[in-house]
């Protein structure tokens, strides 16, 4: 079952975000920061390019590295996830046929360049994203949130969804098991079945808001949640951010690799 | 349908982000005006059960794959427009962090895509048109169809605006916009008819839930009609512009469809473009052989002549070798980083 495999997923990044180190120490606003950046910079690269958004690795490598992250769980989750880029993108080499390179006599066209530079961006963004989550914990990044003065109640029922998440899919879970222990083969998913299961899951669902708001409110609840502040910006935050940022503005306006491969021809020379 | 930061450009994906930002932080002060403390608890735990209900599956009529609910309007009956249109917000996001659906720079696309059009389109302006208190069956089945297709089909378009206007696709607006249309009217009417049976169902066991319009959702009749057509005004310029963009950069897709609304038969020849396409590509493959060792001699004496400013980036062999050399010592630093941690935890 994918769907079960995906939800233990969620739960590892989960405990992954609750590590002690030096990247999951630091302010989420600034990692958030820093990962809006270095997306910004990544695609704002011309479609045609590809070696120059190679030192970019170097972002996801440090968090992988130094937040002690598996490479596999990251890794499985970029391979796994939404085909839509790769759809999309499937196509320039089949439109684009214009020579474009010629690399050691081998003519590419430029839809394939296109296409991979799309990869590759597409490898880049998709494990930012993934190691954000997982080198901050969820309350963390909802607090960052809230200081970078989004609405409260946006931020308030952020938080609740990710809390009630995991109660509800076990109860989800536990109806398709008894879904499936019921039916033989593909009966037990016709429509007509979905709709009253997912309906049942509604109506709980809902109860299950109206009995928590009843626990609040018996709790002193008045329409706001104090989050908890635990972060301060302290100096080596904003030295992250600053060493980051700079160096992928000077990766993006400087032929970095041009520039590297062409001392390195010149020493075998 | 879900954007990915990899089609789009920084422009692009930074508009979609100012919109769909301007948007939440609007309903948020529109719930604050008439708050209902209730609607907090609430608003968590349904955008919760989304996920939750996206685990089961079904197996879709006549095809025999099996697919699950997006299930944004049915947070649009259920919770109103501007509960609703945060509640997707949040889905949007968790699924951006959590399971690498688009990423970061979507995630505004994508709430805009399939936040802005269920939330303040297909419930207000088609939905709660047709369903008063009261409504019958066959109203409320037709009014969830219509709203989910109209809504699916303004998101789909989006994402075929937001993709070409980043010009990271070579497809042709034309194709890109039947390739898309026409699969997201039939992932509609599933949607449709599946957020119907929910609700019809969800209503003969708690009435209260669905016809609750006054209490919760007091805020959704205050849509007013001016709010509405300013955001339809605002569509209309951004397609608009978006239109005029591709009348100058591709005239072919353009008068392609109005050849089609005039009854000319034009897509065996688009089919033909892209046979000679594939056909070209074929070419290509087939001389390669003959082709490449000219070309290598040819790249040789280009080579000798360093001028690396003058080179396109990536084009040259100094880039591919530099790009190989970059990823080694990427590699050779993410070593250095797991080391310097292993002495730091032994120490």
């Amino acid at each position: 079952m994918s769907f079960d495999l995906e939800y233990f997923n969620i739960g590892y990044l989960d405990t992954l975000s609750y590590k002690n180190t030096f990247v999951h120490r630091i302010d989420p606003r600034v990692k958030i920061l820093v990962s809006f950046a270095f997306v910004i910079f990544v695609v704002s690269f011309p479609k045609y390019e590809i070696s120059a958004l190679f030192p970019f690795f170097l972002y996801p490598v440090f968090l992988l590295t130094a937040g002690n992250i598996p490479i596999k769980a990251i890794a499985k989750k970029v391979l796994f996830v939404s085909p839509f880029a790769l759809f999309v993108g499937i196509f320039n080499p089949l439109i684009d046929t214009e020579t474009l390179i010629t690399p050691l006599g081998i003519a590419i066209s430029g839809g394939w360049v296109s296409f991979l530079s799309i990869l590759v961006k597409f490898v880049l963004t998709v494990s930012s994203a993934l190691l954000l989550i997982a080198v901050t914990s969820f309350p963390g990044l909802c607090e960052a949130l809230e200081r970078m003065k989004l609405p409260k109640v946006f931020v308030i029922q952020l938080l609740f969804l990710y809390r009630y998440l995991f109660v509800l899919l076990e109860e989800s879970l536990r109806m398709i098991r008894a879904r499936d222990a019921r039916s033989f083969g593909s009966r037990g998913k016709e429509i007509k079945t979905f709709i009253r299961l997912i309906s049942v899951l509604l109506i709980r669902s809902i109860e299950r808001a109206e009995r928590i708001f009843r626990a609040m409110l018996a709790r002193g609840f008045r329409g706001e949640i104090k989050v908890l502040k635990r972060h301060r910006l302290e100096y080596y935050d904003i030295l992250f951010g600053v060493i980051s940022i700079t160096t992928f503005y000077l990766f993006r306006t400087f032929p970095v690799v041009n520039l590297l491969g062409e001392t390195f021809n010149r020493m075998l020379q | 349908m879900h954007m990915a930061d990899a089609l789009l450009s920084p422009a692009v994906g930074g508009a979609m982000w100012a919109g769909s930002l301007g948007t939440i932080i609007y309903c948020a002060k529109k719930l604050r005006e008439k708050m209902d403390e209730k609607l907090i608890p609430l608003m968590g735990v349904l955008g919760a059960f989304i996920f939750a209900g996206q685990m089961i599956n079904f197996t879709i009529p006549g095809t025999g794959s099996s697919g699950h609910i997006g299930g944004g309007m049915l947070l649009g009956i259920l919770l109103g427009p501007y509960a609703a249109f945060l509640v997707i917000s949040s889905v949007l996001i968790v699924q951006a962090l959590f399971f690498a659906d688009g990423g970061l720079l979507a995630i505004g696309a994508n709430i805009w895509n399939l936040g802005i059009y269920p939330a303040f389109i297909g419930y207000p302006l088609i939905y709660r048109a047709m369903v008063k208190n009261n409504a019958s069956k066959k109203a409320i089945t037709i009014a969830s169809v219509l709203s989910v297709v109209i809504g699916l089909q303004l998101g789909a378009l989006s994402v075929v605006l937001e993709t070409k206007l980043s010009g990271i696709t070579e497809l042709p607006f034309s194709t890109f916009l039947l390739m898309m249309q026409p699969i997201h009217l039939a992932i509609g009417l599933i949607e449709g008819f599946a957020t119907a049976g929910i609700v019809v169902y969800v209503r003969s066991l708690r009435p209260d839930i669905v016809d609750n319009l006054n209490g919760l959702k007091s805020a959704s009749s205050g849509v007013s009609l001016k709010k509405v057509l300013i955001i339809m005004a605002v569509l209309a310029v951004i397609t608009g512009g978006a239109f005029s963009w591709f009348a100058s950069t591709y005239p072919d897709g353009l008068e392609w469809s109005i050849e089609k609304i005039y009854g000319k038969p034009e897509i065996p020849e688009k089919e033909n473009q892209m046979k000679d396409n594939l056909a070209k590509l074929q070419e290509k493959t087939a001389i390669l052989p003959d082709y490449s060792l000219p070309a290598k001699d040819g790249k040789a004496g280009e080579e000798s002549a360093p001028s690396w400013p003058a080179v396109d980036p990536g084009t040259s062999l100094s880039g591919i070798i530099g790009g190989l050399l970059v990823l080694v010592l990427v590699v050779i630093f993410g070593f250095i980083i797991k080391g310097m941690r292993k002495m730091r935890d032994r120490a």
